[in-house]
């Protein structure tokens, strides 16, 4: 939930900047990797989650879900250093607007346990 | 600030707003193409054509991204090709799934205009081809 929230807080702050046509600053790439962080601590807690007995019925499509939220905001902000320009906040933006997405997918595939 | 820079205007198709198109397509060419693979393996025979047309569309979004990401005339040709289809494909399943349900049970990325991916997968092509038309060839263009 703090990572949604956190998420989000981003995403309006890097759209803020797309808007006004700032490039991100080393200080939005920090924000980023805080956010990427907190996401690791919760898909380590989800893994931890798996081998807790309760599998969501579809472990192999939370696994890949699991894969692609890691993964998200690592790849958003090497993009986002490539692009030295407004487009560089924008990519960082909308990363920060799937995140929320992807953490509620993998919150619903969890909730629906096979065991 | 003298942090923004704007890029010249021939700039490479993969850059600037390109570089944003290109992390979008991508994610739709895995969340497309991911759901197509569940989907086939897990339980095709349920709505076969949905299922295939999901896996038609990330294979549209996977070649709009490469497009994008070569750039240069052929990578330019790629994405124009791809947006193209998918601006077709969205319209087409998207009045076919209002028209009647009936051909698609399982919801595609297309369906009902991609309401369930918030309508982006119908803006995207659009962005998209203004993007491909703005980075047109011009006579004089060094290639």
């Amino acid at each position: 939930m703090a990572t949604i929230i956190a998420a989000l807080v981003l995403a309006v702050w890097y759209l803020l900047r797309t808007a006004l046509n700032r490039a991100p600053s080393r200080y939005d790439l920090l924000a980023a990797a805080v956010l990427s962080a907190l996401i690791v601590v919760l898909v380590v807690v989800a893994v931890i989650g798996l081998f807790d007995g309760s599998r969501p019925s579809d472990t192999a499509t939370f696994a890949g879900y699991l894969i692609t939220t890691i993964a998200f905001v690592p790849v958003a902000g090497y993009l986002a250093r490539l692009e030295p320009t407004r487009w560089g906040s924008l990519i960082l933006g909308v990363a920060c607007l799937v995140i929320p997405v992807l953490v509620l997918r993998l919150q619903q595939i969890a909730s629906v346990t096979g065991a | 600030m003298p942090e923004s820079s704007t890029r010249p205007r021939d700039a490479a198709l993969g850059t600037g707003l390109g570089r944003v198109l290109l992390l979008v397509y991508g994610v739709f060419a895995l969340s497309a193409s991911a759901r197509a693979l569940v989907q086939i393996t897990t339980h095709f025979g349920e709505a076969p054509l949905a299922y295939l047309l999901s896996a038609f569309a990330g294979l549209v979004y996977l070649s709009a991204t490469v497009g994008l990401a070569i750039g240069g005339t052929r990578g330019r040709l790629i994405a124009l090709v791809s947006c193209s289809i998918e601006l077709i494909g969205v319209l087409v399943v998207g009045f076919l799934t209002l028209a009647d349900a009936g051909d698609f049970p399982d919801d595609t990325v297309w369906s009902h205009f991609g309401s369930g991916y918030g309508y982006v997968p119908l803006v995207l092509p659009f962005i998209g081809l203004w993007w491909i038309w703005r980075h047109r060839p011009r006579p004089g263009d060094a290639v």
